[in-house]
């Protein structure tokens, strides 16, 4: 009744044989097998395509940094174009500025002349008015006087 | 039902009981043969059928294979290095993907179906013979990766970190395949073994988680055998400074 055969003399759990090393050839047998149809094809198309994607990925890479560079490049040439073009706008106020004052002290000294000018003028024409009008009161005074005495 | 009936419906479990084939002077078991064919014959088809025509921009099967063939390339990489994990990478794929097809292969395929005039089909890593084999091929493995990778200095490992390692690095070296082989064929026979005593004592629903818990088993089996055999190449040729 009790057929549990762990042990058994023939069959039994523990039963080893030559299905072990027939079955290690088999196993030897699939490991090649399954190299050439399995490892090695999807092997070389996974590693195919990740070095593909490793190159395209370092070719973008640099040419990402060639136009961050460039960039850079553009962004200096401006700034340098933008202070060159601030200096010479300083320069051109700088130079009217001096202009405008060099004029403004001409006119200036041409005002102050005549106007020194007239001022002599003038005082020469009054200093001759007066000389006349003192000969005048001179010559009037010896009229009167010369009457008054007529009249004696 | 008594005690001594459970023990005769357990002997009708056919437990170790095998088909003879006679081969001139040798016996082998025949069902562990009829399986792994009928299973290799599956996997062949499916891979063949997968790496048919293949292309750059991955469809259908060939992303089922190429994510398989990723699976393998990190585990053999983690666990044997950078430097010579190619050449192993077959080696241990074949050892994953046989265990895995053979474990899962006799949890979901119902071989109880199929009537032997002795024994019954079912898992080949559930036959002890199948698995000495692979663990034996693993220690084969290990010491001629060893060996070919490191010259004599290979046996620089046995005294590594001290000479007191030595009889214990020796012991290692059957223990290993000890483990190896009786880890696998005691987890797939276990479960093989609960799930028809189940079956056996209430045919309705409980058995299902069970096999649920079977195929979890199983594939944790195989991916355990896997890494394990990767490791032991890859201490064998690790570089001790």
């Amino acid at each position: 009744m009790l057929t549990f055969p762990i042990f058994a003399t023939e069959g039994g759990l523990f039963d080893i044989n030559a299905t072990l090393p027939l079955m290690a050839i088999q196993i030897v047998a699939l490991t090649y097998l399954l190299n050439s149809l399995f490892f090695k094809p999807v092997g070389n198309i996974v590693e195919n395509r990740e070095k593909y994607v490793s190159k395209n990925f370092q070719e973008a890479k640099n040419k990402l940094a060639e136009v961050e560079s460039l960039e850079s490049d553009l962004l200096s040439q401006l700034q340098k174009a933008r202070s060159e073009a601030s200096k010479i706008v300083q320069e051109a106020e700088k130079d009217s500025d001096k202009l405008y004052q060099e004029a403004l002290e001409l006119a200036n000294s041409e005002a102050n002349a005549s106007k020194e000018n007239a001022r002599i003028e003038i005082e020469k024409q009054t200093s001759n008015a007066r000389k006349q009008l003192s000969e005048q009161a001179e010559e009037l005074s010896q009229l009167i006087v010369n009457r008054l005495i007529q009249s004696k | 039902m008594s005690f001594t009936s459970l023990i005769s419906n357990f002997a009708e479990l056919e437990v170790g009981q095998h088909l003879y084939w006679q081969i001139g002077n040798i016996r082998v078991h025949g069902q562990v043969f009829l399986t792994s064919w009928i299973l290799l014959g599956a996997l062949l088809v499916f891979i063949s059928l997968g790496t048919k025509k293949m292309e750059n921009d991955p469809k259908g099967l060939q992303n089922l294979l190429e994510f398989l063939w990723d699976y393998i390339r990190d585990l053999s990489r983690t666990q044997i290095g950078e430097k010579v994990y190619r050449d192993w990478m077959p080696f241990i794929g074949t050892l994953f993907l046989f265990v895995f097809v053979s474990n899962w292969g006799g949890a979901l395929i119902p071989w109880r179906i199929i009537k032997l005039p002795s024994g019954e089909l079912g898992a080949p890593t559930a036959d002890i013979n199948t698995t000495i084999a692979l663990a034996l091929l693993v220690s084969l493995s290990y010491f001629y990766a060893g060996l070919s990778n490191k010259g004599w200095r290979y046996f620089e490992y046995y005294v590594h970190p001290t000479p007191i390692m030595l009889p214990f690095k020796i012991l290692e070296d059957f223990t290993k395949p000890l483990s190896l082989s009786f880890r696998l064929f005691g987890n797939i026979l276990a479960d093989e073994l609960v799930v028809s005593v189940l079956v056996f004592l209430v045919p309705l629903v409980l058995p299902i988680p069970v096999m649920f818990l079977g195929l979890f088993t199983s594939a944790i089996q195989a991916l355990i055998f896997a890494t394990l055999a990767a490791y032991y190449i890859g201490e064998a040729v690790e570089e001790h400074h």
